[in-house]
């Protein structure tokens, strides 16, 4: 019987997930109609959690049904009762929160301190900030001349496909829900096959808040159900969150249907600390050292991990001391204890690429300075997938310093003067998030203003708030999420050109 | 230059995907999450640009790297080999309980 316990919260240790999902299409549960399932399993332990709808090209089929048919009345909605929509929403996933963070925490394998602190307030305030931006959207009325006046309206595309990534299961869903929703527009969101079920609890505990058809979530494998999604006529935006080589596929089936697209594909940010980092040493530097060390965040599988560390040579020696010592203190182990700072990586096959990383770095003759290999925490986490948090020291033309690992490793090399810094920063394929600590307010602008990357974080990193534009130069992607300019990524644009003149022109 | 071998099991997993789909391409991919990973899909469905790089050919299939990927990665020979997982996006291995890995060699440039 699928989906049909409640979710009371009865702590972190309890595995939070009913036995079976099926899809959730048109506001109900809906058995995938080849009526296949595959068997969820937590990175925590690799044991099995459940079995999920493998869904395919039929079930795709049958969301878009129920979009479509719900995308006129949804779109005609107010922007307030859209708005107060989205706060119904973020109120119940705050009062759940707790439950869906322990969910999270279990899909995923990240630490219950992250989701608690992170994932979850994060995903809360984003429908927040998004009720907010809708009620502030204007459009506009321009005046072409004495009689002829442009009016220019948002409305909504109609229906759009979502394909979410596994690093961040919820709060990635969250980032694309909140803007699509707020414009107006009817989802079929297709979560990744490793991370599919805490969307689902998220799904069951917000049914009744929107009407049947406007949010729906296939689950499945990326082949079979992700792309009958991001290659369907049906839909009028995709957005994707991932790798570069699906991220061309996306865009070529969106250029075979004529659609906009938005990607976020990953990067490989550095994090520049110059030399006045280590002048004092005080709050600044201790905060700094941090900023070093956030490279661990998440396990690492954060699209802006700070995986290249550029550090002035003067200082090297100085800040790597204690930066060694904070990763060395970094305490892994079962992610559901709350002192664990660091827990499993999503997947078995995630952690055979990280521990590939690892043969191609020391091939490359690049120094491991800690880590290196995988955890074994005993127990039932033996059959987990943990990876001790790795430095790697080498020089920026090495394989571990250009391509993102998604793992708690980085790849530390130094610099001699602010042109090299800034030349290694910008030698890299992609551009989504960068570093930058010094004290010096001219040498943040400038290099600030030089690093091609979408996210400079200045003095601090890891930071995600709602209202801080958040995408990719290079080959990071397209578009800027987590701000109200993701609203225009959702919306169409009318324009009526009116004329008041009762005069023809006077052509015919 | 870098060149492209696959390993026995690699070779048995594309005889496996060959005999459901028909010939197959890969691409390798980069960026997060995936990222790194061997994608290969159907003849004909993705499209290869003019600036791709064919790095070689395993189990008959075209081996495929984006240009600027290439410059960044052509001090290494890719081995192409196959662990339990299930992941892979759109890739013919999705959804096998196993999926193709790349694997790196040093070589000369």
């Amino acid at each position: 019987m699928p989906n049909d316990q409640t979710h009371e919260f009865k702590g972190v240790g309890v595995m939070p997930f009913a036995a079976r999902y099926d899809n959730f299409i048109g506001g109900e549960w809906v058995a995938p109609k080849s009526g296949k399932y595959f068997t969820n399993t937590t990175p925590i332990t690799g044991a099995a959690i459940g079995e999920i709808a493998r869904s395919n090209a039929d079930d795709i089929e049958a969301a878009l049904d129920a979009a479509h048919k719900a995308k006129d009345a949804w779109g005609r909605t107010s922007t307030t009762e859209r708005s107060n929509a989205l706060l119904r929403i973020a109120d119940r996933m705050e009062q759940n929160l707790q439950l869906l963070a322990t969910a999270e925490t279990w899909d995923n394998g990240k630490p219950i301190r992250e989701t608690m602190a992170a994932d979850l307030p994060l995903a809360v305030d984003h429908f927040r900030y998004f009720a907010g931006v809708l009620r502030a959207q204007e459009g506009g009325i321009s005046e072409i001349d004495n009689d002829t006046i442009a009016y220019h309206f948002h409305e909504p595309l109609g229906v759009v496909g979502q394909i979410i990534p596994w690093n961040f299961p919820l709060l990635m869903a969250c980032w694309k829900l909140a803007p699509a929703l707020a414009a107006g527009n009817c989802v079929v969101l297709k979560p990744a096959e490793q991370t599919p079920a805490t969307i689902m609890i998220f799904a069951e505990l917000i049914a009744d808040i929107l009407p049947p058809g406007v949010l729906n979530v296939v689950n499945g494998f990326g082949l079979e159900a992700g792309k009958p999604l991001a290659s369907n006529p049906r839909i009028a935006k995709i957005a994707f969150t991932g790798e570069t080589t699906t991220g061309r596929l996306i865009m070529q089936y969106a250029s075979e249907n004529l659609i906009p697209v938005t990607l976020e594909l990953g990067g490989k940010s550095p994090n520049i600390f110059h030399e006045d980092v280590c002048r004092e040493d005080d709050d600044f530097f201790d905060k700094a050292i941090e900023g070093f060390v956030m490279f661990a965040l998440n396990q690492g599988e954060v699209c802006t991990c700070p995986s290249r560390a550029l550090i002035h040579e003067k200082i090297y020696d100085q800040f790597m001391e204690k930066a060694l010592k904070r990763v060395e203190a970094i305490v892994q182990g079962d992610p559901r204890h709350e002192a664990t700072m660091i827990g499993a990586q999503a997947s078995s096959e995630q952690k055979e690429k990280i521990l590939s990383y690892f043969d191609i770095g020391r091939k490359e003759g690049a120094e491991i300075l800690t880590g290196g290999e995988t955890a074994d925490h005993g127990g039932e986490l033996s059959g987990g997938y943990y990876i001790k948090p790795t430095v790697f020291k080498g020089h920026n033309k090495m394989r571990v310093f250009q391509e993102e690992i998604f793992g708690p490793v980085v790849s530390v090399t130094t610099f001699k003067d602010q042109d090299e810094a800034l030349s290694i920063a910008n030698d890299t394929l992609y551009g989504l998030g960068a570093g930058l600590w010094s004290r010096d307010a001219n040498t943040c602008y400038r290099f600030g203003r030089a690093i091609q990357a979408g996210r400079v974080w200045t003095n601090c990193y890891h930071a995600y708030p709602a209202h801080a534009a958040f995408g990719g130069y290079k080959q990071s992607g397209i578009g800027r999420e987590n701000h109200r300019m993701m609203l225009d990524h959702y919306q169409q644009t009318k324009n009526m050109l009116v004329s008041y003149s009762p005069k023809k022109l006077g052509f015919f | 230059m870098s060149t492209v071998t696959a390993t026995p099991e690699a070779l048995q997993l594309i005889d496996e995907i060959v005999a459901d789909h028909g010939p197959v391409l890969f691409h390798q991919s980069g960026g997060c999450c995936d990222g790194s990973s061997p994608m290969c899909y159907p003849q004909g469905d993705f499209r290869i640009g003019d600036r791709d790089v064919k790095l070689g050919e395993i189990g008959g299939a075209p081996f495929y790297i984006s240009a600027t990927q290439y410059e960044a990665w052509k001090h290494t020979d890719l081995i192409i080999d196959v662990v339990a997982g299930r992941g892979g996006m759109f890739s013919l291995d999705n959804g096998r309980e196993k999926r193709f890995l790349t694997r790196s060699q040093i070589c000369e440039i």
